[in-house]
């Protein structure tokens, strides 16, 4: 909106009016085949999206820069995670150190004490983690937006100090001594093909008429029910999938250091994927891989400043919900898919 | 109990704290027959119809449907049996366009009995049946309109939209709260052969409705509430013609100009 006083004393205002682009509604059907242009206009995003990706570990400087694209890659998963539930499902899960602390322990207890490999552990912890996870939530699903937050942001901290208390799983210590990957490049590009096929898997779900009923349950619950559907079911099979992303990055996070323990329950692992949703944009589940690549090794450059870091990080996404807010990702998509021009009012 | 009773509702009470919405309410609905609710506001319609389609826990009473017990059942395994609902507050799927909102009902396990994996069996996905069912009340299936996201929909595509989502689920019963109220005169019109021609499909339909002419066009028995209790129950001429029914619901206005 851009609004000025004319000559009489009276407001004329303009706004932006938002058409498609031609190509974009060419490429909607069937015959976005028909040629290279329209082809190339669906392809090359996603062509962008996977090459960077797969070539980030190739550009990387140092080792220590490697590990950081291993562990965006375990935050990317969370983010997937976070913004699934909150923009398809309507839950808002603080539970980012819950997925990540019980599958990282399920996985190095699986090690440690069974001597099941890394090829066995990770697929293990991922399907446990995610029911372990799923059944601890079901109580707290009736709940939505804030309340359901409030309930995964406790398992994570009674966790923690439940094994602080009792001193099981090697306790403050956590559990040494778990495998690594066989060869460096597995340990590196397994996570990001995880990573590029968890992006389009949930794209592709969430289009599919069984993420209808996610959106309608986010959308309307009620009209869920009426329509024959039990909401608890779909918000279990939702958070079991957001949890078992998280479990999976908490099995790979104990094979990467070789370690398990309390720490893997630090609320980053819940709250930066919010932040990487907020900046990426909501809702699009690629934005939060942005957000997820843009802030992980931001933090990482800031280590310099030492505890200012989460200051200059604040600024950051404040500058972002303010100004922003719609995210990267959003912006990105308008900008791709349409032109804008003001007309009068 | 008769073979041809579809629903039967037993002695429902409920209470919202200290109010009493339901008194010990009773009847019974027969197969393929339209069953008027009519009452003045706050008499206990709408809670009537929560409490059978088990969206509200009843405190006391008895729901039998086709002689099954469904008393306070998940509303979702109701609606699965063949009871469906309308919402008097329209509750469609406002981010997702018309046609899409039903695919969410033709999900359901008694829509997938029928239609299958892909749930429209032999008649193709779910997109396409559900534009069937569309075309079916009142959307033209050539134009934008089942297309358009809910929330740019007007009052009288709702109010089908709500009606499509039963359809949806094949029901055997479906229990209408006020599908006429917020429509024009014209749209009402359009809409008594929607309702006379589900009736001719063999559904049963229990209706809550002020728009008491439109009402007993279709209508074949109408039961009044008044604060919770029931008041009489018969065909539509009698019933207006109760010296009770015309204090409580009517007040002083001449009943004679709705028949």
């Amino acid at each position: 909106m851009n609004s000025s006083m004319n000559e009489y004393g009276t407001t004329s205002e303009r706004r932006k009016e938002r058409i498609d682009r031609g190509i974009k509604v060419r490429t909607e059907g069937i015959y976005a085949i028909s040629s290279w242009k329209e082809v190339t206009y669906l392809v090359l995003p996603r062509l962008v999206l996977i090459v960077g990706i797969l070539l980030l570990p190739l550009l990387m400087p140092s080792l220590y820069w490697n590990r950081v694209v291993s562990i965006v890659g375990i935050y990317v998963l969370l983010a997937l995670g976070f913004d699934f539930l909150a923009h398809f499902l309507g839950l808002v899960s603080l539970g980012g150190a819950f997925f990540i602390g019980v599958g990282g322990y399920l996985a190095a207890i699986l090690n440690t004490s069974f001597g099941l490999p890394p090829a066995l552990t990770i697929p293990m912890a991922t399907l446990g983690g995610a029911m372990i996870c799923t059944l601890l939530l079901l109580p707290a699903l009736p709940l939505r937006g804030v309340y359901f937050a409030i309930v995964t942001l406790m398992y994570p901290l009674a966790l923690m100090r439940i094994i602080e208390a009792l001193n099981i799983f090697g306790g403050t210590d956590g559990i040494l001594g778990v495998a690594s990957f066989p060869y460096r490049w597995v340990e590196q590009y397994l996570i990001l093909v995880i990573v590029i096929v968890a992006v389009f898997g949930l794209r592709r779900l969430v289009n599919e008429d069984i993420g209808l009923v996610f959106r309608g349950v986010k959308d309307n619950d009620q009209a869920v029910r009426a329509s024959g559907l039990s909401i608890t079911l779909y918000k279990a099979i939702g958070v079991f999938i957001a949890s078992g992303l998280g479990s999976l990055g908490g099995a790979y996070l104990s094979h990467i250091y070789m370690w398990s323990g309390i720490s893997q329950f630090a609320l980053d692992f819940s709250v930066i994927p919010i932040a990487a949703t907020v900046i990426g944009g909501g809702g699009t589940l690629v934005g939060p891989l942005l957000g997820c690549f843009i802030l992980v090794p931001l933090s990482e450059f800031l280590r310099a400043f030492g505890t200012l870091r989460i200051v200059i990080y604040a600024v950051i996404l404040v500058v972002f919900i303010m100004f922003r807010s719609e995210g990267i990702m959003v912006y990105a998509q308008r900008k791709y898919h349409q032109f804008e021009r003001w007309v009068k009012v | 109990m008769s073979e041809e009773d579809i629903l039967q509702v037993i002695d429902v009470c409920k209470a919202f704290g200290g109010v009493q919405a339901l008194l010990h309410v009773s009847l019974s609905v027969r197969r393929g027959e339209v069953f008027g609710i009519i009452g003045p506001n706050g008499s206990g319609k709408t809670t009537l119809i929560n409490c059978i389609t088990g969206f509200i826990k009843m405190n006391s009473g008895k729901v039998l449907y086709k002689g099954k017990d469904i008393t306070n059942r998940p509303p979702d395994q109701i609606a699965n049996l063949g009871v469906t609902r309308t919402f008097q507050i329209m509750r469609p799927y406002y981010s997702l366009p018309a046609y899409k909102n039903l695919v969410i009902p033709l999900f359901s396990p008694r829509a997938r009995r029928t239609g299958g994996w892909r749930g429209g069996g032999k008649l193709g996905d779910r997109g396409t049946v559900s534009i069937d069912i569309l075309e079916e009340i009142g959307f033209e299936r050539d134009s934008f309109v089942p297309y358009k996201l809910a929330s740019s929909l007007p009052t009288g595509y709702l109010k089908r939209l709500e009606l499509a989502r039963c359809l949806a689920l094949r029901p055997d019963v479906i229990l209408c709260d006020e599908v006429f109220s917020g429509l024009s005169m014209s749209e009402i019109a359009s809409m008594v052969p929607l309702i006379e021609k589900l009736q001719m499909d063999g559904i049963t339909l229990i209706m809550i409705e002020h728009r008491l002419r439109e009402l007993f066009r279709v209508a074949s028995r109408v039961m009044v509430l008044n604060f919770g209790q029931k008041l009489t129950e018969g065909v539509p001429e009698e019933v207006m013609r109760d010296e009770r029914v015309k204090e409580a619901y009517l007040g002083s206005e001449q009943v004679s100009d709705y028949i």
